[in-house]
């Protein structure tokens, strides 16, 4: 039996040390598996060691992180779908400094562990920008390592405060206080409403800040908040409460900071109790032409507060939803919208620098953190965005409201 | 006997500072991938609540599925007090305390749920663990908690019901969580904790208070009868379990600076997920959990090159692993095999 024993503890210490061992080369292995040119692969393997902060000679190296499993899985992809797009396009024209630019993209699961470990493994093949992480959690919790390396971040959609607050990172969205502050501006200025009646996701963390800071906004308003309900993602298929409370409260306009998802079925709840207040959204209402057997015509009136329509006719729109609906098959959402941004304002930037892929990780944080706050983008999410050295983006919001089952600017 | 006992626990240590070890020269001559360094924490604390998880389970037979709400309190209760003294102690001492923290609120609450549900027997823990993680993930997102001046307010509306003066600080921010704790997780301080779990738990196995527990395990009723306070046996296990999960999660807060109570890291799934390492690793069998624990978590982080798929042999490998661990017939196999080479081995040696 003591021999038995041995043996056993043995074979299990190996196969711990096998598989430590077995680890490193398998992800050597993966590395080169998910680099896409054949040529870099002995590059990057000896540059791994050092982190990675050297490139593999003369392109860029851009990745993306997103939740590209899962149930938020629809952003994920947009994302670096449209980062991919992005960074074909601009190959297509010549590259940046007339360097080409090279693309991967990671998954975290929306998950913030994973998002670090999906951050190591861009380091890892070499990444020098990062796009990314989609969501706000895994966005803060990269740019605690972004910081420690210096390794200049510009996430697309990460919305919540937190997400710039260090110097090496940007955003190309709304930041959550923003929107709630210019819903409440825009439904002030334009008289919409008298009585205001707030339904959103506590669970949230993006759904929550906008909430909190429309309410402080609301302070001295032409309008009243009669009823602020709130649901979490564990209870988000029936309504009627909300919406009654809302109803009972008097309130002609419902304020949904949320995703569109839970927006289709209060809009459909709403109709069937036969209650019809003005709705108004922010931008993770886009989408909700999209959702399958929802009945369109019940979100006719909707307004919401988004820096991009899919429909809109300006020729850079045009052109990126079709392109991006040849390659993907599907209409591009806001979320793909700022990821496309975000790698023309990485472009820009760095031909206002002059920047070449052999300078290290950290030269090309410290240039792009310059040109930043000087150059003056447009793109598809606003015609004029510039930068604070905080990160925040300086941009019109755009109302539109939703008319004969089509996007239609407000004003 | 005895001195088998001590061998068996001295391989697993062995195990532990031999990665270690090896991770650490792996590490100082730059062989080791950012990827992998990454890894290292996460693995550590993953392998420190099986460990947890399994004296609740394999030890003490009781089977719980919202562990991943101790290693929540330990968390949260951690990362406030490291974000409340983050300027007022230096480094160690602060980490340190909130290793005491962390342990300690989920010590106590994990005497708090045991007080009711253990003195019942059957399935009721795994009902109200399981509840117990919901509840806790719920309560916090709900929470918001600030400081300033006149001390601390909280509320369970919103951040604006807090009423705090203009220089204070809003902690816990309801669905926002905690963010900007300080980053004081490393590996050596991971692999420390992971010993210190190992020892308090191989060696509560290996005392009178151990046997006590594995006798309430195996059979209740005669465990009563020859004068074993069941329920106090219970106790001590289940709470000593949540204990070193809360330390699992006083890792995982100050290695993740946004934390959130979200499910994906305190639900219902997270929980079964360490379940499963403890299952795979054997029940009842403290080094299985960690071997297992690292394992698979490492497993579909090494497989990001396959992209999808790694989703699937994650999966095919689970199957393959319960098999090769549980099956009947795998076992008549295994066992036939290891005799034959023990038979050619001593044929060898003699």
């Amino acid at each position: 039996m003591k021999r038995f024993k041995s043996v056993v503890s043995v074979m299990a210490a190996s196969a711990m040390l096998l598989g430590t061992i077995a680890g490193c080369g398998g992800n050597a292995a993966g590395g080169n598996a998910g680099g896409n040119a054949g040529g870099d692969a002995g590059a990057e393997t000896s540059t791994e060691a050092q982190g990675g902060s050297e490139s593999a000679g003369g392109v860029f190296k851009i990745g993306a992180i997103g939740p590209l499993t899962g149930g938020a899985a629809a952003y994920g992809n947009a994302v670096c779908n449209a980062a991919e797009l992005a960074v074909e396009e601009v190959n297509a024209a010549g590259g940046i400094n007339g360097y080409k630019v090279e693309y991967s993209k990671e998954d975290d699961e929306l998950n913030a562990e994973k998002s670090v470990n999906a951050y190591n493994t861009l380091k890892d093949w070499g990444m020098q920008i990062l796009v990314g992480s989609t969501t706000s959690a895994c966005s803060i919790a990269v740019s605690e390592y972004t910081k420690e390396d210096n390794m200049f971040q510009i996430t697309p959609s990460g919305s919540a405060e937190d997400c710039v607050k260090y110097d090496n990172v940007f955003r190309v969205c709304f930041s959550d206080p923003n929107q709630g502050i210019a819903s409440a501006q825009y439904i002030n200025d334009h008289n919409l409403a008298t009585k205001v009646g707030i339904i959103y996701d506590s669970s949230d963390v993006y759904s929550s800040g906008i909430y909190q800071k429309f309410v402080e906004e609301s302070n001295g308003k032409n309008y009243e908040v009669v009823s602020a309900e709130a649901f979490t993602a564990d209870n988000n298929t029936d309504f009627s409460v909300q919406l009654q409370k809302a109803k009972d409260a008097g309130a002609d306009l419902v304020f949904l900071p949320i995703y569109y998802k839970d927006a289709s079925l209060i809009l459909t709840q709403a109709d069937t109790m036969g209650y019809k207040p003005v709705f108004f959204g922010v931008d993770g209402m886009d989408g909700i032409l999209t959702v399958e057997n929802f009945d369109t015509s019940l979100a006719e009136g909707l307004m919401l507060l988004t820096p991009f329509a899919a429909d809109a006719t300006d020729d850079l729109t045009v052109n990126f939803v079709k392109n991006y609906q040849e390659k993907y098959g599907e209409v591009p959402n806001q979320f793909a919208a700022d990821a496309y941004d975000a790698v023309f304002i990485i472009k820009q930037a760095l031909e206002a620098k002059g920047a070449t892929p052999d300078m290290s990780t950290s030269d090309l944080c410290e240039a792009l953190k310059g040109a930043m706050t000087e150059i003056e983008a447009s793109g598809l999410t606003s015609a004029k965005m510039t930068w604070e050295a905080n990160g925040e983006p300086n941009k019109e919001p755009k109302a539109v409201v939703i008319k004969d089952g089509a996007y239609v600017t407000a004003d | 006997m005895k001195n088998k006992k001590i061998q068996d626990q001295l391989i697993t240590y062995g195990i532990v500072i031999a990665a270690y070890i090896i991770m650490e020269i792996l590490i100082k001559t730059g062989n080791l991938s950012s990827h992998m360094k990454g890894l290292l924490v996460p693995m550590t604390y993953y392998a420190v609540i099986a460990v947890a998880l399994n004296l609740c389970v394999g030890i003490l037979g009781e089977l719980s599925i919202g562990h991943c709400g101790f290693m929540c309190i330990g968390a949260f209760f951690s990362a406030f007090f490291s974000k409340v003294t983050e300027n007022i102690l230096p480094t160690a001492p602060r980490f340190f305390l909130a290793f005491v923290i962390g342990i300690a609120f989920a010590a106590l609450f994990g005497f708090l749920i045991g007080v009711p549900v253990l003195r019942l027997n059957g399935d009721y823990l795994a009902i109200v663990t399981l509840a117990f993680g919901e509840i806790i993930k719920n309560v916090i997102n709900a929470i918001y908690l600030g400081i300033d001046s006149k001390g601390i307010h909280m509320s369970l509306k919103s951040s604006m019901d807090l009423n705090l003066e203009p220089g204070g600080e809003i902690i816990i921010n309801g669905a926002m969580g905690i963010t900007g704790t300080p980053h004081d997780s490393n590996f050596t301080i991971a692999v420390v904790v992971l010993l210190l779990s190992l020892f308090v738990v191989l060696n509560l196995i290996n005392s009178r208070d151990g046997r006590a527990i594995m006798a309430v395990r195996d059979n209740s009723i005669a465990a009563e009868s020859t004068g074993i306070n069941v329920t106090g046996y219970k106790m001590m296990a289940f709470t000593i379990s949540a204990a070193i999960a809360g330390a699992a999660g006083v890792l995982f807060s100050h290695n993740i600076t946004s934390l959130t109570a979200a499910s994906q890291y305190f639900g219902y799934n997270a929980s079964i997920m360490i379940l499963v390492y403890v299952v795979l690793g054997g029940i009842g069998n403290i080094r299985g959990s960690v071997i297992a624990a690292v394992i698979l978590y490492m497993l579909p982080e090494l497989l990001r090159g396959l992209n999808n798929y790694r989703m699937l042999i994650y999966a095919v490998v689970l199957i393959v692993m319960m098999i090769f661990n549980w099956s009947p017939g795998v076992i008549d196999t295994r066992k036939k095999l290891l005799a034959r080479f023990r038979k050619g081995g001593s044929h060898g040696t003699t």
